[in-house]
């Protein structure tokens, strides 16, 4: 296969699962109480899409893969001690917010800005690997806004597996009601993909991998520039994260019937 | 499976100059003082790596936990060693830190009546209640005995110390750390130890290869520096393969437990607050509430192994701790920001270690630096993390290997140090625990005035060897033929004993208010937001499970922090990795032995605690 790809991977960063989060109305607009106190983790969906494209740079020979980020600098540094053990990758660290209250265009327009100045990328040759969706609270369009602000106008969204083709061309399944996939051809770069899952567990720590990545890394952490994106033109009338319900009782000498019929009549409830 | 049986793995190795094993106070003060010396003003090497050279020294820390925030402690420490390693230490800077602005020791007395109280305490308590000023069912002493002060000193999360710590040591660029990688084993060779093993990715519960198979890769240092905590896989590898100093043995330990409660708006609790309490929920427990900023307060007890209860469950005495009137005041109406459990090893001297050997050192708690008579450990730990650095720097830069008699000069500054001299005065100063807990606090009070000269009581037993039995232990409190009957029904429902027995001895029932109380469950989604990632081995194995099976105690079910450990109506515990927080409670408190080795085995593992607030 001479038909390298060079695939860069948006992630954002956002708080560990199971985190407490609570909305706060802050100076520069919405935010998370206590969010810089949260241990971070790439978002788990574009954590996929850096996994597949790992993946796909080791099939296809000459291929490379970049790490574009937006996120505090000190978040950032915490999220790669983890992520490059995973992969071998290059770090594009942008020194940003990562809330998810950003507005989404003006995200897009400074990782595209980001996109445009990695040396060595070959835009033709560029496929915009991420997330389908966001454990941020973004709006989910922001991948699709750095798409098109790079021009690329072969989009896929809920992506669960791309097969690259001898010819240069390649195969996409993306996810479509009713459990199906639909199948398409590209002919070839640049396009835009948004993972669902894909097929790929998460890839062991590998401490060699961890070695050769950081002696990059660190310096990109430090060439970190600051982003300019500001509220400006954007306000929220309100704001609250999904709801959650616990009520906690114990349950003694009742069977699993009964006990299941209880869960679905308090579900009922809602 | 013997080791004759076991397959050959092929084993990827890398070469670095220093191995680092966990990330905690001690290895923050050791890595902080190392990475100021390895590059020039210009960006050379300083100190040039032998392993690649040209290069600046290669020093890699592995941390189990998937995250260097994911630690926990008390914390209010004195900060003398991270202080003289900061000089312009500004806790403003870190989450949660402050200076600490007041202290007080409280006696709490039993409001409820439910406690064991020996003869002594109930008549001190019934002066107290007729001659004292009480508040709250509270005696507040006069003064703080100066051992105990924390002057000048900090309230932390160790969480949020760690991550500062580890972010500046990384931005120096010198140092990786790499959280969420189990150490599993050191690797020794001829009685040096050269390096250490990661643990295998990819495998079942039995450790047997899976999808993903990954076998931990060996990583050969020149130096390897363990300060992996209490009960850290590589200091009791290295202890079980090179022996322990002649009469040196870990006796003592506790179990610490704790809140991070957000306090209600209208509570008045100045940060900087420091309370250390005694006397509730049992004499036994020992108890904090420390105030940090924005409204949140760490609340905690410490069981100790010399509390000789066989069914010591510690998530059930810190609710009704927290419920005593004199703490309740402030935390009723709170809400539950995080929970987290850890083993203190108490022995100090006694469990000290050999400091260093070929190619090792020992730094922090598991080179028996926690000091129990001030109740600090933090600063300790910090301070011999630097001492090590030093003795490192200075060999290096003499070119000197790491082997046993060059590393002395780390144990000639740590012998030389407020460290030691304060171990010194704490080395028997709890012995008096032994006999009761009266003697015990005379005890303390005699070794610090007497500067460690003067003690009561003997040496202590081992945690497994000082339980009563349940008949000795609720003597007076349930008939001995009601303690059987409750055993079998716990036993055939799999339900905690500790619990039937406390209700039975009027403790009253934890009425969950969703916020504060709540289950056990729910403190470890909650507050502890633990996780676990899979394809690694289950780290907490029964080696014989009919040994098991015959157990009087269970003491390991009864003691687990996170109900990982239960009873199953085979009779042999269950063991769920998920749930596990790492507090190796378990480890010490197996009381049975299976060729002079704890039946239960407490190896490296991966995942635990997610809250980064401890």
């Amino acid at each position: 296969m001479s038909n390298p790809f060079h695939v860069v991977v948006c992630a954002s960063v956002v708080p560990d699962p199971l985190q407490t989060l609570e909305p706060i109305a802050g100076p520069s607009g919405p935010g998370l109480k206590n969010e810089m106190m949260l241990p971070a983790i790439l978002d788990p969906w574009a954590a996929h899409a850096l996994y597949e494209g790992a993946h796909l740079v080791k099939q296809v020979d000459g291929s490379k893969l970049w790490l574009v980020s937006m996120a505090p600098k000190a978040k950032l540094q915490q999220v790669m001690m983890t992520v490059a053990q995973k992969v071998p990758l290059q770090l594009v660290a942008i020194d940003g917010p990562s809330g998810g209250f950003v507005d989404a265009h003006q995200t897009a327009i400074t990782l595209a800005n980001a996109i445009r100045k990695i040396d060595g990328l070959d835009l033709s040759r560029l496929l915009l690997f991420g997330g389908w969706e966001s454990a941020s609270r973004s709006a989910g369009v922001t991948l699709q806004l750095v798409g098109e602000q790079l021009g690329i106008v072969d989009q896929f969204q809920g992506v669960d597996s791309f097969k690259p083709q001898d010819n240069g061309s390649f195969e996409v399944l993306e996810r479509i009601e009713g459990a199906r996939h639909q199948v398409s051809v590209c002919t070839g770069p640049p396009a835009v993909l948004g993972w669902a899952t894909g097929n790929l567990g998460e890839p062991p720590n590998n401490p060699q991998v961890g070695m050769a990545n950081m002696r990059l890394i660190m310096p990109a952490l430090q060439r970190a520039t600051a982003a300019s994106v500001s509220p400006d033109g954007l306000r929220y009338g309100s704001v609250i994260t999904p709801k959650q319900q616990r009520e906690t009782k114990i349950v003694k000498d009742k069977t699993a019937d009964e006990i299941a019929q209880e869960i679905a009549q308090w579900i009922g409830q809602e | 499976m013997s080791t004759a049986e076991q397959p050959i793995v092929e084993r990827a190795s890398i070469d670095v100059d220093i191995a680092c094993v966990g990330f905690g106070p001690a290895m923050g003060g050791f890595l902080t003082t190392l990475s100021r010396k390895l590059l020039n003003d210009d960006g050379t090497p300083a100190i040039e790596s032998s392993v690649m050279p040209g290069m600046p020294l290669q020093v890699i820390c592995y941390e189990r936990a998937d995250d260097i925030g994911f630690g926990v402690s008390g914390a209010v420490t004195r900060a003398r060693g991270i202080r003289a390693s900061f000089p312009d230490f500004d806790p403003t800077q870190i989450p949660l830190a402050a200076a600490v602005t007041s202290e007080k020791l409280v006696y709490l007395l039993d409001p409820i009546g439910a406690s064991r109280r020996s003869r002594t305490l109930r008549i001190a308590d019934s002066l107290l209640r007729k001659l004292a000023k009480l508040d709250h069912e509270a005696f507040e002493l006069p003064y703080t005995p100066g051992f105990l002060h924390k002057k000048d000193g900090y309230i932390l999360s160790i969480g949020q110390f760690n991550q500062w710590v580890g972010s500046q040591v990384m931005s120096s660029g010198v140092v990786q750390i790499w959280p969420g990688m189990p150490v599993g084993e050191a690797l020794i060779e001829n009685g040096a130890v050269r390096g250490v093993r990661l643990v295998d990715q990819g495998v079942d519960r039995s450790g047997n290869p899976d999808a993903g198979f990954t076998p931990g890769m060996d990583i050969r240092a020149a130096l390897t520096v363990v300060g992996d905590g209490p009960v850290g896989a590589i200091s009791r590898d290295i202890d079980s393969k090179l022996g322990m100093p002649p009469g040196n043995e870990v006796r003592e330990w506790a179990l610490g437990m704790k809140f991070v409660i957000e306090l209600r708006p209208e509570v008045d609790l100045q940060p900087g607050t420091v309370l250390h309490t005694f006397g509730f929920p049992e004499p036994e427990i020992f108890g904090f509430l420390y105030v940090h900023p924005g409204g949140l307060a760490s609340v905690g007890i410490f069981v100790p192994s010399w509390f000789n209860c066989p069914v010591r469950t510690s998530y059930r005495y810190l609710q009704h701790y927290i419920q005593h009137p004199y703490l309740w005041r402030y935390l009723e109406g709170g809400k539950l920001r995080s929970w987290g459990a850890k083993s203190l090893q108490e022995s100090g001297k006694r469990g000290e270690p050999f400091l260093a050997g070929e190619g090792y050192a020992r730094i922090g708690e598991c080179s028996g630096s926690t000091n129990v008579l001030t109740g600090s450990g933090v600063d300790e730990a910090w301070t011999t993390g630097v001492q090590l650095a030093e003795a490192v720097l200075e060999l290096m830069q003499a070119g000197k290997p790491f082997t046993r008699e060059n590393l002395v000069r780390y144990e000639q500054r740590r012998r030389a140090s407020w460290v030691e001299k304060e171990a010194r005065v704490a080395e028997k100063s709890r012995d008096g625990f032994q006999v009761g807990v009266v003697t015990g606090m005379m005890g303390m009070a005699l070794a610090a005035f007497s500067n460690g000269k003067l003690s009561l009581g003997g040496k202590p037993p081992k945690p497994c060897e000082h339980l009563a039995s349940l008949a000795q232990f609720y003597r007076g409190k349930v008939e001995l033929a009601e303690v059987v009957a409750l055993e079998k029904q716990c036993a055939a429902k799999t339900t905690s004993l500790h619990d039937a027995l406390m209700n039975r001895c009027g403790w009253p029932q934890i009425v969950p208010d969703g916020s504060l109380l709540v289950s056990h469950q729910d403190a470890l989604l909650l507050g502890g937001k633990v996780q676990a990632p899979a394809g690694y081995a289950d780290h907490v194995v029964f080696r014989d499970i009919e040994v098991c099976r015959r157990c009087g105690t269970k003491l390991c079910v009864e003691m687990c922090s996170a109900q990982a450990i239960t009873r199953s109506l085979e009779g042999a515990p269950n063991f769920d990795r998920e749930k596990c927080v790492f507090c190796g409670a378990c480890s010490w408190n197996c009381p049975e032995m299976v060729s002079g080795q704890p039946n239960l085995q407490f190896t490296a593992g991966a995942g635990g605690l997610h809250s980064a607030e401890n």
